[in-house]
């Protein structure tokens, strides 16, 4: 916990924050981060080889083989999602399927199906990026920053 | 009647007449499968949202409660229940199918003794012959509130606990046959700070052991006096600093005498998506009304403390960054020799 928050405690808080704290279960970050690592990796060559798949077979070349390679991953990512498997490897997986395309998929598919029993309207399309959205919002805004910073430098570069 | 500060004794000692318990699939794989009265194999119950099904498992404890007692709904004066979501719906529908003049109440996972307590007080009082009191939750309702969607792949925490699919409902008469209610403590608020939702169990214990201090105060009493002392739903990690606080404060509570429902409902070996245990309404009341009162039938337990732990947070509340505040109820039951 942050210092900033830990002085808005009282000291009884404080002290019992403390004595708390050592009765707790740690998160097992270096297992974590194992699970997480080999999972995304292995997320990403399921994605390496659906890429060498469309490059071999259709008249895709490595910057355009991009996108259909996405979509197969949203698509079995979403399947996955459906089928009641994914929060199931994301348990171990953590941020291995959480960063990836895939864990976005799961965001808009897993809020789509919670919100279904409210309606198609405002239930699957008012909820769908309920956890997605910021991600969309974020991602935006942080592209946008990024291609002023380009501009304005290829301006003073002249170039 | 008053008895200390926050405490009451039943002179009149009412009698849980009946008892009914539901449970999910989840609930079906435990130890203590035994002692619920109907489980259900699918999540949904035949219904078409986890809302429904959370009404559904309601209707069906308090059907089966009435049923046991040989009595009809009409002869039931009040329902007394809450659960977890918002407006606490599935009660109050519930309450609807019923027709039993009702009062909604909101504890959290406290409200199983919360219920048990006023049903106690009213019976006492003679402000009511026979009353329903009654608690439920279903684990992807609670989820979807208070948490993620069920399907979401997010990593929880060890801390983290699960949220028990199931019902319980006791009906409280002023006499007959079972076990009587002779004493509650009611909780004050117990704030410590916390504030992670997936760290339930640090956030209640504090509650847990001001109440059963009160207790032992207001009674003038030790943990002697019980046979067995179970906290709602504290799991493993709020049953470990319960404990100790108890013992820091210099009040006896040994480990032998006292559990918690959150750790008797699942294997915690086998079962491990539960992390450090289980939580929710439903946690202390099927566990209570199910295989507690069981095991108090048999004999092997003469005189309970249940102490259920509630929550008082909302899934808004903790993102504006507030901590939790956090209650406990304690509420006594014996065998009449």
């Amino acid at each position: 916990m942050s210092n900033k928050k830990k002085k808005k405690m009282t000291p009884v808080q404080q002290e019992y924050h403390d004595f708390s704290k050592v009765r707790e279960p740690k998160r097992p970050v270096l297992r974590n981060c194992l699970w997480a690592f080999f999972v995304g990796g292995f997320i990403c060559l399921v994605g390496q080889f659906i890429q060498d798949f469309f490059l071999w077979n259709f008249e895709f070349t490595e910057k355009t083989a991009g996108n259909p390679t996405v979509a197969v991953m949203v698509l079995l990512s979403t399947l996955l999602t459906g089928v009641g498997v994914y929060d199931h490897i994301a348990q171990h997986a953590g941020a291995g399927t959480a960063v990836p395309v895939t864990g976005f998929a799961n965001s808009v598919a897993s809020a789509a199906i919670e919100h279904r029993t409210e309606g198609y309207v405002l239930g699957v399309g008012g909820n769908m990026f309920k956890l997605a959205g910021s991600v969309i919002v974020f991602g935006t805004f942080a592209a946008f920053v990024v291609a002023l910073v380009r501009t304005t430098l290829a301006l003073l570069g002249g170039s | 009647m008053l008895q200390g500060h926050q405490s009451w004794v039943f002179a009149n000692r009412p009698v849980i007449r009946s008892v009914a318990t539901v449970g999910g699939p989840y609930e079906a794989q435990g130890p203590v499968a035994e002692d619920f009265d109907l489980l259900h194999g699918d999540l949904w119950l035949g219904q078409d949202s986890f809302e429904k099904a959370g009404k559904k498992m309601m209707e069906e404890a308090c059907e089966i409660a009435v049923q046991k007692a040989g009595l009809q709904k009409q002869d039931i004066q009040f329902f007394l229940a809450g659960d977890l979501l918002n407006q606490i719906t599935p009660s109050s529908f519930a309450a609807r199918t019923l027709a039993i003049p009702y009062l909604g109440l909101y504890g959290a996972c406290s409200t199983s003794m919360e219920s048990l307590a006023l049903a106690a007080l009213f019976v006492d009082s003679k402000s009511a012959q026979y009353v329903l009191a009654g608690t439920g939750s279903h684990n992807a309702a609670v989820e979807k509130q208070f948490r993620y969607p069920t399907e979401y792949g997010g990593q929880k925490p060890p801390t983290a606990q699960w949220t028990v699919t199931g019902a319980g409902v006791a009906l409280v008469a002023d006499k007959g046959e079972g076990p009587v209610i002779t004493r509650a403590t009611i909780g004050r608020i117990v704030d410590m700070g916390i504030s992670d939702p997936f760290n339930m169990g640090a956030a209640m214990a504090p509650a847990a052991a001001d109440t059963i201090t009160a207790h032992f105060r207001d009674f003038d009493v030790d943990h002697q006096e019980y046979d067995l002392i179970a906290t709602g739903d504290l799991g493993k990690v709020g049953y470990r600093i319960c404990a100790d606080l108890m013992q820091k404060h210099g009040v006896e509570l040994p480990e032998v005498k006292y559990t918690d429902c959150g750790l008797l409902i699942y294997d915690m070996e086998r079962q491990r998506d539960v992390l450090a245990g289980g939580s929710g309404c439903g946690c202390s009341a099927t566990v209570t009304y199910g295989h507690i009162l069981n095991r108090m039938k048999r004999g092997e337990l003469n005189k309970v403390l249940i102490v259920a732990t509630g929550a008082l947070l909302s899934p808004l509340s903790f993102q504006q960054k507030e901590s939790i505040p956090c209650i406990a109820h304690a509420v006594a039951i014996e065998n009449v020799q």
